[in-house]
């Protein structure tokens, strides 16, 4: 059985809740048009399509356009060695979806991580804190509107309070912005 | 007559778990100790509190994140090629590895993956192999030089030392070796490599065999290792291990062989697994794996395009302008040459719009790249599914029931390093 055809396996067991399989690179990606259902795809694919390997959990910021958050699963049957990516949309008001560590118990740090790189939140984690960055810091660090550079804080100690050397440096190439001869500082005027 | 005598195995989880039942009874406070995040055996900043009962462990907490430096962050802010120094610095114990993965993971997104030279495959993969070697050497020698075997570090060491040298041979850098670019390599073999590789393979097949004596049989060793935290199949794929510890469980996975890519199909090599999956069979398949890449190793050198000094001009790049730099001499010279040079530094090779993953089996286990792009020359989202950091997130599960002197022994079976989980 190839990937195409358990992910149309998948579609035919959920109809409308699964967008049409979309092929790019030899990977399969299918939208799951609502998130809270997302357990209920997963444990499926687990237990009836041998899905039994969660690769990786993943989160996109599609800041400036609604919903905006895409959360990404990569899972992976190690029996026959497909492979299916499965995305579901999160609006920033929500910010909230189920987990499925109740499916693969990976799914507790790469949740985590998303919560604590993102801040969406997932209801039902046995314990959603903080993982890489401390508790208390009151940022989402990979959201697309938090500076590269950091942001001060009343906190002490809490946050950059001073840009850091990357930001606005000749090495700084943001995705649509200005190229390397624009950001080229000796021709630059200084703008402070 | 020779007589037949049963020797009660003093393995150490049983030994906690008869630990435990004595200790029922004494109705002792539990303790929390703070393990970490400088500590000689978490090799790195790993921060573990543990609550104990007397030596008995029975709760353990990992803390990570001391190494972040937000890797995720700066690759949306960066050209594809800009990032390759940082993949240096995941699993610092392998940077070559990283950098053919990383190279591989941004080729598949541009669809080229199929078309890298024949040479340039067997370069990468020679690097993949020499750093599986380098890291599982030192990954056994801080493991063995934790539970008191210190000569296994100084004879790990030594040959680590030599694919220092290799490797400072073909990149010009001993440890941020930045090899790959998209697209190929930095530059072809430096003349004389592939016998200076060979040398090494000769000279560390009876090295790895005179640690395997003071290891593999050793009473002492054994004693420590066998049948401390048993990680089962089950819960091995449920909390997504890879590399050698989901070998170590019994579970034949190697992207190598599963998912091959670069030239690995052509090559012959066997995929070691353990059958209890203990700290034992852990240390078995690194050992093994060790030799596997030796093997690969000898035959790539007899089986690269081009031979040592590569007379044919066998190309190590893609023949594409748009993705890898031209000779200096041709920018100085040539007008199409000149501009795609300009564009490509000034904004990096274009990347149609799309996402990919792909998964490189790195000496650590499963090294992705997630990467979201919506066309240009930087990635819209970067998401590194680090080996370590999934690894690690066992740790409160099979740490209950160890004696705390266990747990040296279980973080260097592990095989972690924190600048990859951390990232």
């Amino acid at each position: 059985m190839t990937a195409l055809e358990t992910a149309q396996k998948l579609k035919t067991k959920f109809g409308d809740l699964i967008s049409e399989p979309a092929e790019f690179r030899g990977e399969i990606t299918l939208r799951v048009s609502d998130a809270d259902r997302i357990v209920e795809i997963c444990d499926f694919a687990k237990t009836e399509l041998g899905f039994d390997y969660l690769t990786d959990i993943s989160s996109v910021d599609n800041y400036g356009e609604d919903p905006r958050w895409t959360v990404v699963y990569h899972l992976r049957g190690l029996a026959h060695g497909n492979e299916l990516r499965l995305k579901t949309n999160v609006s920033e008001e929500k910010s909230e979806l189920p987990t499925v560590t109740t499916v693969w118990k990976t799914a507790d740090w790469h949740e985590r991580e998303i919560y604590d790189m993102m801040g969406i939140r997932f209801s039902g984690h046995p314990d959603l804190r903080r993982i890489l960055m401390w508790e208390g810091y009151p940022y989402f660090p990979l959201r697309k509107d938090f500076p590269l550079a950091g942001k001060p804080s009343e906190l002490p100690g809490v946050a950059f309070t001073k840009s850091a050397p990357l930001e606005g440096g000749p090495f700084v190439t943001a995705p649509g912005g200005k190229d390397a001869i624009e950001r080229e500082p000796r021709v630059r005027t200084p703008e402070e | 007559m020779a007589t037949v005598q049963d020797i009660e195995i003093r393995d150490s989880a049983a030994r906690a778990a008869r630990a435990t039942e004595e200790l029922q009874d004494v109705q002792g406070e539990k303790m929390v100790l703070n393990m970490g995040p400088s500590h000689p055996a978490t090799h790195g900043v790993l921060r573990i509190v543990l609550e104990l009962d007397g030596e008995v462990i029975t709760k353990a907490d990992p803390d990570v994140g001391y190494l972040h430096r937000g890797d995720e962050k700066i690759a949306e802010n960066m050209t594809y090629t800009q990032f390759i120094p940082y993949t240096d610095r995941l699993d610092y114990l392998a940077p070559l590895a990283n950098n053919v993965a990383y190279a591989l993971a941004v080729e598949k997104l541009l669809g080229i993956e199929k078309d890298l030279p024949p040479r340039c495959q067997y370069i990468r993969v020679m690097c993949a192999e020499l750093a599986r070697i380098s890291s599982h050497l030192l990954g056994l020698g801080a493991f063995a030089m934790d539970l008191g075997a210190v000569t296994v570090f100084l004879l790990t060491f030594t040959d680590r030392e030599k694919i220092y040298n290799l490797a400072e041979a073909i990149s010009g850098a001993r440890f941020t070796t930045s090899y790959t670019r998209i697209g190929g390599v930095m530059r072809d073999l430096p003349p004389g490599w592939l016998e200076q590789c060979q040398k090494f393979c000769d000279e560390f097949i009876p090295s790895l065999n005179e640690v395997e004596t003071l290891l593999t049989r050793n009473r002492i060793w054994v004693d420590r290792v066998r049948n401390l935290a048993v990680i089962s199949k089950e819960d091995a794929i449920d909390y997504g291990l890879s590399g050698p510890n989901l070998r170590g469980s019994g579970i034949e996975w190697d992207l190598r062989k599963k998912q091959p890519y670069l030239c690995y199909k052509d090559l012959e090599f066997d995929i070691p697994v353990g059958s209890v999956g203990d700290c034992y069979d852990r240390y078995l398949v690194r050992m093994e794996e060790m030799r596997q890449s030796v093997r690969i190793l000898e035959q790539c050198i007899q089986k690269i395009p081009g031979g040592a000094d590569n007379k044919i001009k066998e190309p190590v790049n893609v023949p594409d302008g748009k993705i890898v730099l031209p000779p200096k001499q041709n920018v100085m010279t040539k007008m199409e040459e000149l501009i795609h040079q300009f564009m490509l530094v000034t904004q990096g090779m274009n990347c149609p719009p799309g996402e990919i993953y792909f998964g490189h089996e790195n000496p650590k286990g499963e090294l992705g790249f997630y990467i979201n792009s919506r066309g240009g020359g930087t990635p819209y989202r970067m998401k590194i599914r680090a080996p370590s950091f999934v690894n690690l997130s066992i740790i409160p599960k099979i740490f209950p029931g160890c004696l705390i002197s266990d747990t040296v022994a279980i973080l260097g079976s592990l095989d972690f390093v924190m600048g990859e989980c951390d990232r």
